[in-house]
Parts: C-alpha cells; structure tokens; sequence
C-alpha cells in the first residue's frame, strides 16, 4: 500500500515542468473551438449522465433504505420526492437512466465492431434521441396515471 | 529519453508499478458484461416505480418482499453500483492527472459504492425478512 503511493509521487516527480523543461510550442486548437457533431455531443452526455447517475443510485438505495427503516421514515423520504423539486429530480434520474441505457445499446454494438461507418452513426443518434424520449415519456405517462 | 536516468534502468522498473498485464481487457469487459445484465434490469426497476408510483409505504413494502423483485432488486443494486464504480474509475483516469489525488479519489468511490451497495442489499431483506 505504502508502495502504490511512494510510486505516484515518483510519477509526479518524472513528468513534473520542473524536471522536464517544456518550451512554449504552438498549441492545437482547444475543444471548445469546434463546433461539436451530434455524436460528440452524445458521447460526452454518456459520461455526464453516466457520473450523474451514480447520484441516482443513491437516491434510489435510499429510498429502499428508508422503506426498510418503517412507515415514518418513508412518509419523509416521499415528502420529499412529492415535492416538486423531489419530482425533478426523479425526472432528471429516469431521463439521464433512459438516455445511458438506450446509447449503451449503441455503444455495446460498438464493441462488438458493429455500425461504425457514418450513415449508421448518425441514424443511430437520432435513434437513440427519438428511443429515449419516447420512452421516457411513456414511463411518466404510467407514473402520473397511477399517481391520480 | 527525456529522463536522463531512464537509461540506466531495467525494462522491469519501467513496467513495475503500472499495472498487470495479463489482465489488461479485464476492466473493459466487466464493464461490458455488467451493462448487459443491467439492460432487463432497468427496465423492470424503472417500469415496477413508475407503476408503483409513490403510493405508501405498505404498497412498496408488499411489492419488494415478494421473492422475485427482491432479487431483482438486490442484483440491480450490486450490479448497477459495481458499474458505475467502474466508469467512475474509467472518467477519472481520463480527466484527474494528479495520481495521488486520482487514486485517492476511486478508492473513496470504491468504499462508498460498496458501503452503500451492501446498505441497499441489507435494507431489502430485512423488507423481506419482516413480511414474513
């Protein structure tokens, strides 16, 4: 353990400035000077709402937390979600939760080496766009039928 | 190159320290396989809340003691925490260059996801176990 961290700060020491002596080069264009396709867009919406999520599940482990300490305590916890900054939360949780799920798809086929040319690509982006917000449409519609 | 001690070094005191390599794609593709496993199980979780809708305690309770959304649940718990503490480790290794505060960073998320993986797991048997 004591090793893992004495190496890092070795690591630090080899690619520090000091050591190293970087001369002032022309930089290449920085990210935000071009216009982002769509896919670039998707692909680092996958990122943010993949971190985000992980916020999600905290939310959602303790609502089961809160179910499994009694009926007090989950009255408070759906107080809270009956709320309307509650409700925009959820609502950010299940289209964050369809939107990774559904570009998660794309990207498993991917992996497996499939639709990489450009025409595919780009009807997968408006598939995955148009998949995620019906879907997520559908969910509400099922939530606030059952809610009134 | 640039070092100039680095020529004097073995090859292993390059490679020491950066991890296996017999185990390379190993990461990459748990990540794959736990995405494939939390396809169904997202779809299950996010249709049975949406029906379930907030309604109170005794509905939610009746529903997660049933045998079969209280494995879904605790494997959704496990499986969904496992992968995102994978992808946190994935972002993290591409945008924090300090090392020491990168590895610092994943093992609190990785003691966090579990602590709170387990939390959830605990919270749905003892639900279970309660019904009985």
């Amino acid at each position: 353990m004591l090793d893992y961290f004495k190496y890092s700060i070795n690591l630090k020491n080899i690619y520090s400035r000091k050591i190293m002596k970087i001369p002032h080069r022309p930089l290449s264009p920085h990210l935000q000077v071009y216009n982002l396709p769509l896919t670039a867009l998707l692909s680092i919406s996958h990122r943010i709402t993949g971190v985000s999520l992980m916020l999600g599940i905290v939310l959602l482990t303790l609502w089961v937390f809160s179910a499994a300490m009694g009926e007090e305590e989950y009255k408070l916890f759906t107080l809270f979600l009956n709320f309307w900054l509650g409700k925009l939360v959820l609502f950010g949780f299940s289209l964050a939760l369809i939107y990774h799920l559904c570009n998660g798809i794309r990207h498993l086929f991917w992996d497996i080496g499939m639709n990489f040319d450009l025409k595919k690509t780009m009807l997968a982006d408006f598939a995955v766009l148009f998949s995620s917000i019906i879907l997520t449409t559908l969910v509400w519609v099922v939530a606030l039928k059952e809610l009134i | 190159m640039v070092d100039g001690s680095s020529q004097f070094k073995s090859p292993l005191r390059h490679a020491r320290g950066m991890g296996s390599a017999k185990e390379g794609t190993h990461h990459w593709l748990a990540q794959r396989v736990t995405a494939l496993a939390l396809l169904p199980l997202t779809f299950w979780l996010v249709f049975s809340l949406a029906t379930l809708s907030l309604k109170g305690h005794l509905e939610f309770v009746t529903w997660l003691s049933s045998p079969f959304s209280g494995t879904l649940m605790i494997l959704f718990l496990l499986v969904s925490f496992h992968h995102g503490q994978l992808g946190i480790q994935v972002v993290a290794e591409d945008y924090i260059s300090n090392i020491t505060l990168r590895r610092t960073l994943l093992i609190v998320t990785k003691f966090i996801s579990y602590l709170l993986a387990t939390l959830g797991i605990v919270s749905v048997l003892r639900i279970i176990f309660e019904s009985l």
